[in-house]
Formats: structure tokens, C-alpha cells, sequence
């Protein structure tokens, strides 16, 4: 399907003290089955909120989102959500974390043991099987991300989105999950939106790199196409002349083109 | 320094204040006529705790059935205020209009004294036990509906959002999210009611009489025996000391 998920005209704007914010103006954007697509700029441009609305999180105060040609009007378990803060609940182990997650969306299909599986499942593909008994406030940061992300796997959604869900990790940690998650979209085939800080980490996963000029009334700025084969190897792509060009064109958008007011 | 290790570093600093407490007690005592000394009321003690569950009609029980007594209408009273209290509570913090209509009157009722009611539950009830009862449960129903609606307010909007993409059933979202995220605010809630009530059930005796600590305290006032007063001050002191260490236990336990 060539327009999987739609954003139309989309305006949103807050109520605040000072009056309105208008946060996010004219996002138009259509993104095909099986897309990888990464949402980078500067903080507080509006990336949180874009995914949000899509999430069905947030509605948008003008324009339509669709999603499989369905309007999108709340959120559902069908959309996969890796948050920002990880929002974990703090009084369920990682493994009732999870568990929940699953329980919601195959529970009306499948036995209590199958449904323990999915979630060690889960959990073990992020390397937390040791953690499973653990709390939240028991793991570190980064281990919290980590399952995070398992809850939103284990859903098997349509579309993943993810508000930077590596932000948190280590150079190694990250690595390594950038690349299962690489295996896991390829294996699923499933639509994903992903928050990003990181050039390397959008160049190296996307399909299209959305870049976003800085708020208030952010928009989208430009739309950079990476053609790089697929299955990507890190440690090949190092050196590829076309994974340069197109890192040093994102980074030309974000630091000379759409400098932070503060670092200009 | 040796004492210091000899009595642990917990217990040295209290240890002093107690010493300090007796002394002040006894020189008070010695330039007293009616106020009897730490010694003539703990001889006293003594004897009242030999044999604290004989039983010599309504009017002459031992000190444990009185004690006993405040605690099971301290406990009934409690335990509706908080059947009744919690979920009024969760209702509250939930339903806007219900929270803006009802705070007035809870504001206005919460500060009046709970023995001012006493009446009313005389009338009502037309007895003095539920009398009492109704005393404490009006004043721990409160803090309850209060603490429990805050716990409510203030979940995090985080929680709500897992909730909704996950899309949880009712009784999902409150036996997974709303309960436990509150479970710390009602427990403060608990505390706070459980210390009225049990200052509240001394007053409220001596008004309805019966058998009970406050009773008992009115009733020693009119044998002239003041080292049974002392007493009953120690007792109700340290019965309220435990109920809070147990409730402060429990809610370490559901802190996260
Ligand atoms: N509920 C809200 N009420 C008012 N303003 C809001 C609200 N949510 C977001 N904003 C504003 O909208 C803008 C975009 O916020 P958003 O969280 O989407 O940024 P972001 O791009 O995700 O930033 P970061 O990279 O730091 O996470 C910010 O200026 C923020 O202050
Ligand atoms: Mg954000």
C-alpha cells in the first residue's frame, strides 16, 4: 500500500498560559507499507508531538491522519508505542510489564502459556532475560528503554513508533539494538516512525529522513530519500561514499539551514 | 564513649530523654500533693496489667477489654469510613463536576470538631455505642476522600497514555494503573484518619461511657485515682504509636 499512513494539512496547536502555541503547521506526509521513516530536529521542534498524533495521543487541531485509510481517532494497539520517558508502570515487574501488552492484544487468541512465551520472548530479544523479576526502578535508564521497546514489539503492531528510543543507550547497547530492530522491521515488515537526535542512526535504518525546521509552527523542511541497499552493515557503510553524502546533507539541514536560534 | 556502644547508637539518644522525663516527673511529683511519682504508678501498673481481662459486670472490666473496646469501635468506625471513603474518593478525583460541587461542602465540614457530632449520632442512633462509632467515622472519612481524590488527580498523564495505547479495559486500567498509582496517596490518607480517630475515641467515651479507655480515664477521674490516669495516657499513647508504626510499614511497602 503506497500511502499506508497519512498526515494531511495538519495544524496543531496548545492551549498555554500566554495563549495559543501553535506547535506543528501544514505536515503533509504519506508514508507506505513497510516504510522506515526517521523524524529528526532540533528539540522542542515538534517530533514528540507529530508521533503523538499519529499515536491518536494527541488530535490534531486542523487536517486529517489516516492510517490504512481509516481515520485516526484515538490510539490502538494496532500502533506500537515506544515513549520518550519509557513509562513504565513502577509497580509491575518487567516481565508484568510486558505481560500486559500482550495479554491485551492476544489474549482472546491464545492460551496462558503462549502468552508467558511472547512475553519472555519479548524480553529476551532486548537481552533482558535476567531482568525479567525486576521493577523498573531496579534496572538502569537504558535497561528501562529496553523494555520499553519489548512491550512495543511484543504487540507485533502495523506500525512502531518510537520516540527516541535509543536515547538513552550506550554506543554498544544502541548498536546492537539498532541492528535486531533492523532484523526485526525486516522479519515483520512492519511501518516505523522513529524519533531521532542521532544522523548516523537515521541514515543507517531509514528509508526517508524527515527533517523538520524549528518551531514555533515547525514544519517539515525537507525529505531525503537513502537508497542504500538493504540488509545494511555498519561497518561497511563507514566508508560508502553515497552514506557521507547523505549524512552530511542532514547535517547541512540541521546546523547551517536550520541552526538552533540559541546556537546561531 | 562506652555507654554509647553499650546501648547502641538507636537507642542512647531516647534512652537520655527518657531518664530526663522521669526526673522532671518525680520533681514535679515531690512538690505536688495530687500528682503521684514514676515509681507509685508504675507499682500501679503493675498491678493492672497482672490480671487485664477480669470481668466484673459492665462497669468494672480490666484494662485490656477497655482498650480492646476503643480499638474494635475505632476499628468499625475506620473500616466504613473507608469502605465509603475510598471510593467516594476515587470518584471525586476522577469526575470534574462531582469534584467541583463536593469540595465546598468538604472544606466546610472537614475543619468542625468530630465531637460536634456527637449529638447527631445520639439522635440518630438513639445508643451510645454507635454513637461513638459515628463520631469516628466522620472523622476518617475526610482525610480519606481527600488523600485518595489527590492520589487520583495526580497520576501521571504517562500512566493514562500507556493505558490508552494499549487500550485497557476499565477494570484494567484500574486494577493496573489507578489503584496502585494511589494505593501511596491512601495510604497518608489512612494514617492521617486512623490518628484522628484514635485521639477522637478518648473524648467521645467520656461523653457516651460504656467500656472503653475513655471511659475508663472519666471513671478513674471520679475514684480519685490519678495513677490509673497516668496509666491510661501511656496506654493511649503507645496503642496510637503502634497503629502508626504498622501503617508507616505498609506503606513502605507500596512505595515505589
Ligand atoms: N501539552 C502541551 N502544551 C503546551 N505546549 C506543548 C505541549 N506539548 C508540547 N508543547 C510544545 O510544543 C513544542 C514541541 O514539543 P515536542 O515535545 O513535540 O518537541 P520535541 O521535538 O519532541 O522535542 P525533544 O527533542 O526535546 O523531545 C514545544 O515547544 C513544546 O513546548
Ligand atoms: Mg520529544
Amino acid at each position: 500500500m503506497k500511502n499506508y499512513v497519512q498526515v494531511e494539512t495538519v495544524q496543531m496547536s496548545f492551549g498555554t498560559r500566554k495563549g495559543v502555541f501553535v506547535a506543528l503547521k501544514d505536515i503533509n506526509l504519506s508514508i507506505a507499507r513497510g516504510e522506515f521513516i526517521t523524524l529528526i530536529g532540533h528539540s522542542g521542534c515538534g517530533k514528540s508531538t507529530l508521533l503523538n498524533l499519529v499515536a491518536g495521543l494527541l488530535m490534531p487541531s486542523d487536517g486529517i491522519l489516516l492510517c490504512a485509510d481509516r481515520e485516526i481517532g484515538g490510539p490502538g494497539p494496532d500502533r506500537g508505542v515506544v515513549f520518550q520517558n519509557h513509562s513504565l508502570l513502577p509497580w509491575l515487574t518487567c516481565f508484568e510489564n510486558v505481560h500486559l501488552a500482550v495479554e491485551r492484544v492476544f489474549s482472546a487468541t491464545e492460551d496462558k502459556a503462549q502468552l508467558n512465551l511472547r512475553t519472555h520472548e519479548a524480553l529476551e530479544l532486548v537481552h533482558l532475560t535476567h531482568a525479567e523479576q525486576k521493577l523498573p526502578n531496579e534496572i538502569s535508564g537504558g535497561m528501562k528503554q529496553r523494555v520499553g521497546i519489548a512491550r512495543a514489539l511484543a504487540m507485533q503492531p502495523r506500525v512502531l513508533l518510537m520516540d527516541e528510543p535509543f536515547g538513552a543507550l550506550d554506543a554498544l547497547t544502541r548498536a546492537q539494538l539498532q541492528d535486531e530492530l533492523l532484523k526485526i522491521v525486516a522479519q515483520t515488515n512492519s511501518t516505523v516512525i522513529m524519533v531521532t537526535h542521532d544522523v548516523d542512526e537515521a541514515v543507517l535504518l531509514s528509508d526517508r529522513i524527515v527533517m523538520m525546521t524549528n518551531g514555533p509552527a515547525a514544519t517539515i523542511g525537507e525529505i531525503l530519500g537513502v537508497g542504500l541497499p538493504r540488509p545494511r552493515n555498519r561497518l561497511e557503510l563507514a566508508g560508502d561514499p553515497e552514506y557521507m553524502r547523505l549524512r552530511s546533507e542532514v547535517l547541512r539541514f540541521l546546523y547551517e539551514r536550520h541552526a538552533h536560534p540559541e546556537a546561531a | 564513649m562506652k555507654y554509647r556502644r553499650f546501648f547502641g547508637e538507636h537507642l542512647f539518644h531516647p534512652l537520655i530523654g527518657a531518664v530526663l522525663f522521669l526526673v522532671v516527673w518525680m520533681i514535679l511529683a515531690q512538690s505536688s500533693e495530687a500528682l503521684p511519682g514514676p515509681l507509685k504508678t508504675w507499682d500501679s501498673a503493675v498491678a493492672l496489667f497482672s490480671d487485664p481481662f477480669y470481668n466484673h459486670g459492665p462497669n468494672d472490666q480490666g484494662i485490656g477489654w477497655n482498650i480492646l473496646n476503643s480499638l474494635g469501635r475505632v476499628g468499625v468506625g475506620f473500616g466504613l469510613a473507608a469502605l465509603i471513603g475510598i471510593p467516594l474518593g476515587f470518584i471525586v478525583g476522577r469526575v470534574e463536576f462531582i469534584d467541583k460541587m463536593t469540595s465546598p461542602i468538604i472544606s466546610m465540614l472537614r475543619p468542625v470538631s468530630p465531637l460536634a457530632w456527637l449529638p447527631i449520632g445520639l439522635l440518630v442512633f438513639k445508643a451510645a455505642n454507635p454513637a461513638a462509632i459515628w463520631v469516628i467515622f466522620i472523622s476518617s472519612i475526610w482525610p480519606m476522600i481527600i488523600n485518595t481524590a489527590m492520589g487520583v488527580r495526580q497520576l501521571p498523564q504517562d500512566y493514562l497514555n500507556v493505558a490508552r495505547v494499549l487500550n485497557l479495559s476499565e477494570w484494567k486500567i484500574f486494577t493496573k494503573i489507578l489503584f496502585p498509582a494511589t494505593l501511596p496517596y491512601m495510604l497518608t490518607g489512612i494514617r492521617l484518619a486512623i490518628g484522628t480517630a484514635w485521639l477522637v475515641i478518648v473524648a467521645a467515651e467520656m461523653l457516651t461511657g460504656g467500656v472503653g479507655i475513655g471511659f475508663w480515664v472519666w471513671d478513674e477521674w471520679n475514684n480519685l485515682n490519678v495513677e490509673h490516669i497516668i496509666i491510661a495516657i501511656f496506654v493511649v499513647g503507645i496503642v496510637g504509636l503502634l497503629l502508626e508504626m504498622l501503617l508507616v510499614k505498609l506503606a513502605k511497602r507500596f512505595s515505589y
